[in-house]
């Protein structure tokens, strides 16, 4: 069981969120993340979502995520052809006396401080998931009064036509159910 | 050409091909009801929306064509869910359209509001609000087109009042689907037809699965060319029972739970399982950890979401099932297993001696002696039998040997009780010169009987067998095998279903013996009108053989025999089953 990434092409219209959540509760896979918004394409979203399977199990999202209808296009995005970023806004207990550790701490891991308060910070991070784990790990200790994050959101690298082009490459194997395109 | 929204609803549906509808109207639909006498639709008037559903599915599953039902907003559309879900299950092409009240009240918990579209969407295959009448004709023909492709489901058309009341221009040509609906299935590859040819030509004992596939995709005869070219004996799930002829001698018969026991010990001992447009069901497959572990498996499926969901795949073609048997003919050698037919056929053992059928007419009146003399007495003729849930479906699936595709429609996926009534007049609204009988338990008959008024006041003459045995029977046999004959809730009573037939104003007979059979069916096929025989038969009996659910294939409990007295299967139920 490992974590799956799938770019999800949808029509904009009302109740598609509610069509691609619906399908991973019918079918009993957990979404561990998904974020969606408009494409460079008027009238098409692009959701991002994020699912813990097994091989077999992400190549049946695929095929079910095919099937809905207002579904465009969906392509399974691998970790090493994509940029992968995950964007958190972290509200940190921070006094005079810890406000400057604070702040450089964000700064190791390239956060920025976007607003500060007499005994709070907001931090602002976007990085790999991984990134945005470890600042709040760091934090934590201060105290994180309130937390919010985007879910991870991800682009295939390189031209369109590559990203299409590893897209054809993958398609057969998991229409034939052989291997997962992950 | 300005129409109102209810007129191009209309408009769509006779350039679709709808003839037939079945329906209950409401005041949400009102709109629709009026403008349809203008149109040349003829209106079948349910007695509950369930059974418009389901007359929709028998439509549907006797023909190929679309069936289409009709129900007013809130619990008109509520009471669809199950004939919905039926027909989602078993892949059966329905649109189902429901009133709604106006768009401005939406979400207020106006009078007969109801989100159906949320309630519908983990059932339909894709469902549709409607609130303004410039959407209607493209959604009608987008409904029709996702019916009917790749592999057909039930679509929902939710329609709000003021959406059928409101006019706009008419525009058929403009309203086609604006994008390709994908297409039915990818091409296949050369090399994945070659795989599938290597594997078919190097299998020693090989089986062919038939499913519902062979039919939806109008593949019987490439099924039957592609089983005598290979030489390989065909199995059939319920739903598949049809697509290759029984009387054919490669049929073994219906394989899976109730399946004879040489079919599933085939299966088991197989090297390769030749999968056509199935599904690998848990009641077709057993354990699965156990399920035929010498075989390699093809599956030919339409739907690529079934391939590696239950079975793994060893070779898999996401076509179109005929396409695909099409394109494997060229490509496949000359077969020739007779070794392998003749040990199957010696597993029959003495399979005969125990067939009930086999057994002297002790005065007792058997279903299965029921529907093997139903079958005598149609075979040969253009004849539907619908069937019900439970054992009597069982029965008919062992006891009616079907010849011809789309002569048996049964609730197989969702298992739907009563199924069979309301069903049997879809199907003969769809094949009007076909007999169609619907044979039906005590239990599922008294779920929707009500739908018998329909039958006489539209003169729709469908011939009614009830297996009455007093009993949920299936469930009961569960009782017996797995919860020590502790009969919970499934002891059942009826009214006297002669009178109750009587009251209907049709011919009601009831039978208690087995010389009485034969002269109540040839009394009903010889009546114009429906038709209702209460066939009084053995209040115990049981379904055999069965592979209990979730244990393996070949672990079945068989017919009891002289020499088996004595062994009762100690196998338990699980959560699993």
């Amino acid at each position: 069981m490992k974590l799956h990434t799938f770019a999800v092409y949808v029509e904009d219209q009302p109740g598609v969120l509610n069509r691609v959540s619906s399908l991973f509760r019918r079918r009993a896979f957990n979404i561990h993340s998904l974020s969606v918004g408009t494409t460079e394409t008027p009238g098409v979203s692009r959701m991002t979502i994020v699912v813990r399977a097994d091989a077999n199990g992400a190549a049946r999202i695929r095929a079910h995520l095919e099937k809905l209808v207002p579904v465009l296009r969906v392509e399974s995005i691998g970790d090493h052809a994509a940029v992968v970023r995950d964007l958190a806004l972290i509200k940190v207990s921070a006094d005079h006396e810890t406000r400057a550790s604070v702040m450089q701490l964000a700064q190791v891991f390239h956060g920025r401080v976007v607003d500060v308060a007499a005994g709070s910070l907001v931090v602002e991070i976007c990085a790999s998931e991984s990134k945005v784990d470890g600042l709040i790990e760091v934090l934590r200790p201060y105290g994180v009064l309130e937390m919010v994050r985007t879910g991870r959101v991800a682009l295939g690298r390189g031209s369109v036509a590559e990203a299409a082009r590893d897209t054809a490459a993958i398609e057969p194997e998991a229409e034939h159910g052989l291997s997962c395109s992950v | 050409m300005k129409l109102t929204g209810a007129q191009i609803l209309w408009e769509c549906l006779v350039r679709e091909g709808v003839t037939e509808i079945f329906g209950y109207p409401g005041g949400a639909i009102l709109p629709a009801y009026d403008a349809m006498l203008d149109y040349p639709i003829r209106h079948t008037l349910v007695r509950h929306e369930q059974g418009a559903t389901h007359m929709a599915d028998g439509y549907a599953r006797a023909s190929g064509r679309v069936g289409v039902a009709i129900a007013t907003s809130g619990p008109g559309a509520t009471n669809m869910v199950t004939g919905i879900a039926t027909a989602m299950m078993d892949s059966s092409p329905i649109v189902c359209i429901t009133g709604q009240v106006g768009s401005r009240l939406i979400g207020t918990d106006a009078f007969q509001e109801i989100d159906i579209t949320g309630i519908t969407l983990p059932v339909t295959k894709h469902n549709y609000l409607v609130t303004s009448p410039d959407e209607i004709a493209r959604t009608v023909r987008e409904a029709f087109a996702i019916a009917q492709s790749g592999r057909p489901g039930p679509v929902l058309i939710d329609l709000t009042k003021d959406a059928q009341q409101a006019s706009c221009e008419f525009d058929w040509d403009g309203a086609a689907p604006r994008r390709s609906l994908r297409p039915d299935a990818p091409l296949l590859s050369r090399e994945s037809l070659a795989e599938a040819a290597a594997l078919i030509d190097a299998a020693e004992r090989p089986v062919i699965l038939a499913g519902h596939g062979v039919m939806i995709s109008g593949a019987e005869r490439a099924l039957r060319d592609f089983a005598e070219r290979a030489h390989v004996p065909v199995a059939t799930t319920l739903l598949g029972i049809g697509g290759f002829p029984a009387s054919h001698p490669l049929n073994l018969g219906m394989m899976g739970m109730h399946g004879e026991a040489w079919v599933n010990v085939a299966i088991q001992e197989a090297d390769l399982l030749v999968a056509c447009g199935m599904r690998f069901d848990d009641r077709v497959t057993g354990s699965l950890k156990t399920y035929a572990p010498r075989a390699k498996k093809i599956h030919i499926e339409i739907d690529p979401s079934e391939i590696n969901k239950n079975v793994h795949a060893d070779v898999a073609l996401v076509a179109d099932l005929r396409h695909a048997l099409e394109r494997l003919l060229p490509v496949i050698a000359n077969g020739d297993r007779t070794a392998w037919l003749a040990s199957i056929d010696a597993s029959r053992g003495d399979s005969a001696v125990r067939d009930i059928q086999s057994l002297p007419d002790d005065g007792h009146l058997y279903a299965a002696h029921v529907i093997n003399d139903l079958w005598r007495a149609t075979r040969g003729g253009d004849t539907i039998i619908v069937t019900d849930v439970g054992q009597h479906q069982m029965w008919e699936a062992q006891y009616y040997h079907h010849d011809e595709p789309r002569s048996l429609i049964t609730s197989g996926g969702l298992g739907t009780m009563g199924f069979a009534v309301p069903a049997a007049i879809g199907a003969k609204r769809a094949r009007p010169d076909a007999e169609v009988w619907a044979i039906v338990g005590d239990g599922g008959f008294q779920m929707t009987m009500c739908e018998l008024a329909t039958a006489v006041q539209d003169g729709i003459a469908i011939k009614v067998a009830i297996i009455n045995n007093g009993f949920l029977g299936m469930v009961r046999q569960w009782q017996e095998f797995f919860y020590e004959r502790r009969y919970a809730a499934t002891p059942l009573s009826g009214p006297n279903f002669v009178k109750l037939a009587e009251a209907f104003g049709i011919r009601g007979h009831a039978v208690t013996a087995r010389a009485g059979v034969l002269p109540a069916i040839d009394d009903a096929r010889r009546r114009d009108g429906p038709v209702v025989i209460d066939f009084r038969v053995e209040q115990e009996d049981t379904v055999y053989p069965m592979v209990p659910a979730g244990a393996a294939l070949h672990a079945m409990i068989r017919r009891p025999g002289p020499s088996l007295a004595e062994g009762r299967n100690p196998i338990v139920e699980t959560a699993a089953d």
